[in-house]
């Protein structure tokens, strides 16, 4: 791919770069195949800009005579804006950010040529994989097995080469199993709960169709889960009028008279276009500074988002009571078992396990739950809140999931080793990256790709000391307990570290943050010595 | 129990449970009433007593607190419920002021502790501080004898310009008497905020001695040529005050007066927007959005955005422009003292330290006659005269935390805790409506100062992140007071529903290890000294190990070792209460072991410390 056809100016002089929380600065603009660059030409204390222009959500221009404006909205949520001397030079400039910002094709994107200087490409791409997570899970040996029906994609598309499966089942029956699930997610195990021994399992929705048919091996499967216990739950992510309705499509859920162990709850949780255009209603309410009070909440309200967030805690409560208080294995699905599945699970484990709440142990849960197991996020995450494309299958499913986690934090400020800053870099970087980590949709498109191999890990990256300093809670205390948290409304909040992230009130919060860090740092030192 | 030899019980009533507001947890106990508690309520906390229907478990009794607890006991048998329910109502309705709990209240003090106690705050020094009296501002003794205003201090700071006859000319064009007086000098422009109430005007009256005052205070600046006359009221409301001879000032009478209105509501609204915030929070299993919705129809938000507006503007016209504002409303202490107070705040870095807010306290509202008694409901009075209005500043000042949370001395818990006690009524600072009462009644001899006790208390209502550098960079604060900054405040509304809060505090950890970084420091100050005697390297000091290991628990943040003075945990966690919320569809197969590592009665511990007293 050639950059260069999209660029036909790539340098403007004497540029006005107006940006949040900073005095507007002069200088120059340079467009690359995947930067926007802006340097100031003040002698001291120069400042640069470096952007990625995948970053910019949506542009608009404004022409005025001889000059024109440029606002870039980007998908963290920053606007920023240029003006241009010279109509030709601005139209060719937004044109250049407009095509370069979206290119389609993946190869092309940035973590392929991204290569740090202090920094060659990995040997191993991530932090584990399947058959390391599953050799070092002793307890699971008894009961379970490590399948690798999968090796060649073939079974499953969206799954990765390994999985782990109930031990007395073998590779022919998960076969079938896949079969009969959608997208060919059969049950899989994503967590065992050392304290009592019961397991979450994630898969997609069972395909029964109208004419409700069955399958053995599907039975027999889950079967094998709950053996030796008298039950075992299935939480649908959908409401009981929409998983019936899909069976109309050719998918459904587990009838009581196949599955008579399994009690199943239907907990509605939002999804799909429906939770994009709720981010894009709160974006759009933050944004908005002539709201008074009374529209503000009401706008708020209306975007629903709040009320995502509430449902999403809650029904990952609803989770882990099942797993930890009532000692009773669990199913997770919804229809496809990419969203909203993984992301009451991901909660569910961070409530439940302390190994989940190091900041090692969240990224590996990310990159167990979110990349191995698959969240589409080169689909989910094209678009951000601001651009003005038609919406496809943007989803801020993941985004959703930080701000639940943000919450936790908010409720147990120790029980987290990590901080707010690494939860607002996940959140940029699942957007616009300069790491291969978020590319794709699947491990299959992945290894296709060669991304493991051509770009660098960003779990990786964040684990190196320094960014570890940096973004590690300095409060943190492990505690072996589960942190349920409240879902009361007036015990969530909105995230304003990401939703107002470049106000000045903001600023003030994370200025004390550092100086809770700085203080803790310095009263370490002085018990140390 | 050891406390209730102390205390004649009135009432004593066996196997009572009380039941958790948002969930189904109950806990069984004793509920005892005496004088002046009712267990660990005290009396005068109590807003409302109902007595609902009678279920099949009991008969259940319901209790709204001030500080916006609300208890619900089931009574086992009828008739001792309707005993309690009785007592309760005959005891909430004292008639007058001796009958209240400062007046029995005695934290074993001496007379010279409890008069150093009421000497603590001093208004001559603070105006001193603030640098009045000077060339342009002077003391005067008009009111010496409450005579000109009843309602007002004895000190009252004019203009030097304003001669006695043009101060009493005033006072009887303004409502009350409440003529125009200083509250804040901002010494850097020379600008002073003064406050008044509103003018007799009606249609067209007018009152040169009026006219002059204001012209004296104008004077009395050089830095403008204008005062800002700033009525706090919507212009609808002073429009019809001028129907009953009242109003506001026209500025074709007033030579340079800037006048502006501000519209913040007056003292009814305020009250059924809390009760409205109140019902809507106070629902079970609430919906995000029916909880969003009803934080908009209240309007609790839009009021307290009015006021903190109000004072932004107060504060740019002074410190920005260096103009002299006068601020009013209807009489000059509920708005009025919002925005002046508030404002002041802002303007003054001294106001956001403890001993700062208790004399900002003690000089906005308590001297200038907010009427305590007829809005917090001391006595048996007129419910329409009920008011949040000082929750309100309270409110005001904690979002403003939120924003600098390097700006204030003091935590949230500070504002909590005088929050309480203006409507516990222990202390005497607040009981009466203005100075004069208070003298009266000899509250300085006959009952104890809130503030000293504040004051021995101070290491529990510091706030970790104060910066006194940061306060010296930005002198002025400037809160933007875009909706989105504003937000419920939790620890207030629902300081009781535990199982609403953080389980874990910043604030208290930070507190603690802040403690013991000093415990370590002075440990290592001597270990050096030792050392250097004995001329040996220093030794490794350990950081003391303050609280014990958590012990075996279900839950996070149920720190066993409590501190045992009852302090109520704000944002941390209870010693007893545990985290057990449901989440939905499982039911009945815990609730049995929910039930059983309650303890009996909660809070129990609390109030039974004060009942010592």
């Amino acid at each position: 791919m050639e950059f260069a056809e999209h660029i036909k100016t790539a340098n403007v002089e004497d540029v006005v770069l107006r940006q949040p929380l900073q005095p507007p600065s002069r200088g120059t603009l340079c467009i690359t195949g995947h930067h926007l660059l802006f340097s100031d030409r003040e002698e001291s204390d120069s400042r640069q800009v470096l952007l990625l222009l995948r970053n910019i959500d949506a542009i608009e221009k404004r022409m005025s005579g001889s000059s024109g404006t440029i606002t870039m909205k980007c998908k963290d949520l920053r606007v920023l804006q240029l003006d241009i001397p010279g109509m030709e030079q601005c139209l060719n400039i937004a044109h250049s950010i407009e095509t370069l910002s979206c290119l389609d094709c993946v190869s092309a994107m940035y973590p392929f040529f991204y290569r740090p200087v202090d920094l060659s490409l990995p040997e191993q791409w991530g932090l584990s994989s399947p058959e390391m997570h599953y050799s070092q899970m002793k307890e699971l040996y008894e009961k379970w097995r490590l399948s690798t029906v999968n090796r060649d994609y073939s079974v499953c598309p969206s799954y990765p080469p390994a999985v782990i499966v109930p031990k007395s089942i073998d590779d022919d029956t998960l076969k079938k199993a896949a079969k009969f699930r959608q997208g060919g997610r059969f049950p899989v195990l994503c967590y065992y709960h050392k304290k009592n021994g019961m397991v979450i399992m994630r898969s997609s929705q069972p395909l029964l169709g109208a004419n409700r048919k069955r399958c053995k091996e599907d039975e027999l499967l889950l079967q094998a889960v709950i053996e030796g216990s008298d039950k075992g739950y299935i939480i649908d992510t959908r409401s009981m009028q929409q998983a019936q309705q899909a069976r109309m499509t050719g998918g459904g859920f587990e009838s009581k008279s196949f599955y008579d162990r399994w009690k199943r709850f239907h907990r509605q949780m939002e999804r799909g276009k429906a939770l994009q255009e709720s981010l894009i209603k709160l974006v759009e309410a933050c944004g908005d500074e002539s709201n008074n009070m009374d529209r503000w909440l009401s706008k708020l309200e209306n975007s629903k988002w709040l009320s995502h967030v509430q449902n999403a805690l809650s029904t990952a409560g609803l989770l882990v009571e099942c797993v930890e208080r009532d000692g009773h294995s669990v199913l997770v699905h919804g229809s496809e078992g990419t969203d909203c599945s993984l992301l009451i699970s991901t909660l569910a484990q961070l409530i439940m396990d302390p190994c989940c709440r190091t900041m090692e142990g969240f990224l590996g849960l990310l990159e167990r739950e979110w990349i191995q197991a698959r969240h589409p996020f080169q689909q989910r995450c094209a678009h951000s809140a601001y651009s003005h494309a038609r919406l496809q299958q943007e989803s801020p499913v993941f985004l959703l999931l930080l701000d639940c986690v943000w919450q936790l934090w908010r409720q147990f400020p120790l029980a987290l080793g990590f901080s707010e800053a690494l939860l607002l870099r996940l959140a940029t970087e699942v957007y616009a990256s300069d790491y291969g980590t978020f590319l794709c949709n699947s491990d299959q498109e992945r290894c296709a790709l060669e991304v493991k191999e051509r770009t660098h890990c960003l779990f990786r990256a964040l684990l190196r000391p320094t960014e570890r300093d940096y973004y590690s809670n300095p409060l943190y205390e492990r505690t072996e307990l589960a942190i349920w948290p409240s879902v009361h409304p007036q015990s969530l909040q909105l995230w304003k570290g990401y939703f107002l992230r470049w106000t000045q009130q903001v600023r003030h919060l994370e200025e004390a943050q550092e100086e809770i860090r700085n203080m803790v740092i310095e009263w370490g030192k002085l018990a140390r010595s | 129990q050891k406390y209730y030899h102390y205390v004649h019980l009135f009432l004593q009533v066996e196997q009572v449970r009380l039941l958790d507001r948002f969930s189904n947890k109950s806990v069984h106990g004793t509920l005892y009433l005496t004088a002046t508690h009712l267990i660990f309520i005290l009396h005068h906390h109590i807003a409302s007593v109902e007595k609902l229907s009678l279920t099949t478990s009991g008969c259940p009794l319901v209790i709204q607190c001030r500080n916006f607890r609300v208890v619900h006991f089931v009574i086992q048998r009828e008739r001792d419920c309707h005993d309690v329910y009785s007592s309760l109502l005959r005891l909430l309705r004292p008639v007058c002021y001796e009958e209240l709990y400062a007046f029995s209240y005695n934290p074993k003090q001496n007379d010279q502790q409890r008069e150093e106690g009421w000497q603590l705050i001093d208004l001559g020094a603070e105006f001193e501080r603030m640098g009045v009296p000077c060339d342009q501002w002077q003391l005067t003794d008009v009111n010496r004898d409450y005579k000109v205003c009843e309602t007002y201090p004895r000190d009252l700071y004019v203009p030097v310009t304003a001669s006695k006859p043009i101060i009493v000319g005033s006072s009887k064009f303004r409502s009350k008497g409440r003529f125009p007086v200083l509250t804040y000098f901002y010494q850097e422009k020379k600008a002073a905020v003064c406050r008044c109430s509103q003018p007799l005007s009606g249609f067209s009256a007018r009152c040169l001695e009026d006219e002059s005052m204001l012209q004296a205070i104008s004077k009395a600046n050089h830095n403008s040529r204008f005062l800002y006359v700033m009525d706090t009221r919507p212009k609808l409301n002073a429009l019809a005050n001028r129907a009953a001879g009242k109003g506001y000032e026209n500025e074709d009478n007033y030579s340079n007066i800037r006048f502006q209105f501000v519209g913040i509501e007056n003292i009814h609204v305020m009250r059924s927007s809390l009760q409205k915030l109140l019902e809507v929070t106070g629902t079970r299993s609430l919906s995000m959005s029916d909880y969003l919705v009803g934080l908009e129809s209240s309007g609790w938000l839009r009021h307290i955005k009015a006021i903190v507006d109000a004072a932004v503007f107060l504060t740019r016209a002074v410190t920005v422009e260096g103009a002299s504002v006068l601020v009013h409303c209807s009489d000059g202490w509920d708005r009025t003292a919002q925005v002046c107070a508030l404002g002041a705040l802002l303007m003054d870095p001294y106001y956001r330290t403890i001993k700062g807010f208790m004399v900002l306290i003690e000089k906005d509202w308590i001297s200038f006659g907010h009427k305590f008694a007829d809005r917090c409901d001391q006595l048996d009075g007129d419910p329409k005269e009920v008011s949040p209005i000082f929750t309100q500043f309270l409110e005001c000042v904690w979002q403003l935390t939120e924003q600098f949370p390097q700006a204030f001395e003091f935590s949230e818990w500070f504002l909590l805790q005088i929050h309480e006690h203006v409507h516990s009524c222990q202390y005497g600072n607040f009981l009466g409506n203005n100075q004069r009462q208070r003298e009266e009644l000899q509250l300085r001899e006959r009952t104890h100062s809130l503030w000293a006790f504040l004051m021995s208390e101070k290491r529990n209502h510091l706030n970790p992140f104060y910066s006194p550098a940061y306060s010296e960079a930005h002198p002025v604060l400037e809160p933007s007071t875009l909706p989105y900054h504003f937000k419920f405040w939790r620890s207030m509304y629902h300081q009781f529903d535990r199982s609403m809060h953080p389980r874990q505090s910043i604030l208290k950890t930070i507190l603690t290890l802040k403690e013991n970084s000093r415990k370590a420091e002075s440990t290592l100050q001597a270990l050096e000294s030792v050392s250097t005697l004995l001329h040996i390297p220093p030794a490794t000091s350990r950081l003391p190990h303050s609280g014990s290991e958590e012990d075996e628990q279900e839950e996070v943040g149920e720190e066993a070792t409590e501190s045992t003075d009852t302090e109520r945990t704000v944002e941390g966690s209870s010693g007893t209460e545990s985290r057990k919320q449901s989440y939905g569809e499982l039911e009945g197969t815990y609730n049995s072991d929910l039930v059983k590592e309650e303890p009996a009665v909660v809070s129990l511990e609390f109030g039974v410390a004060r009942m010592t007293c």
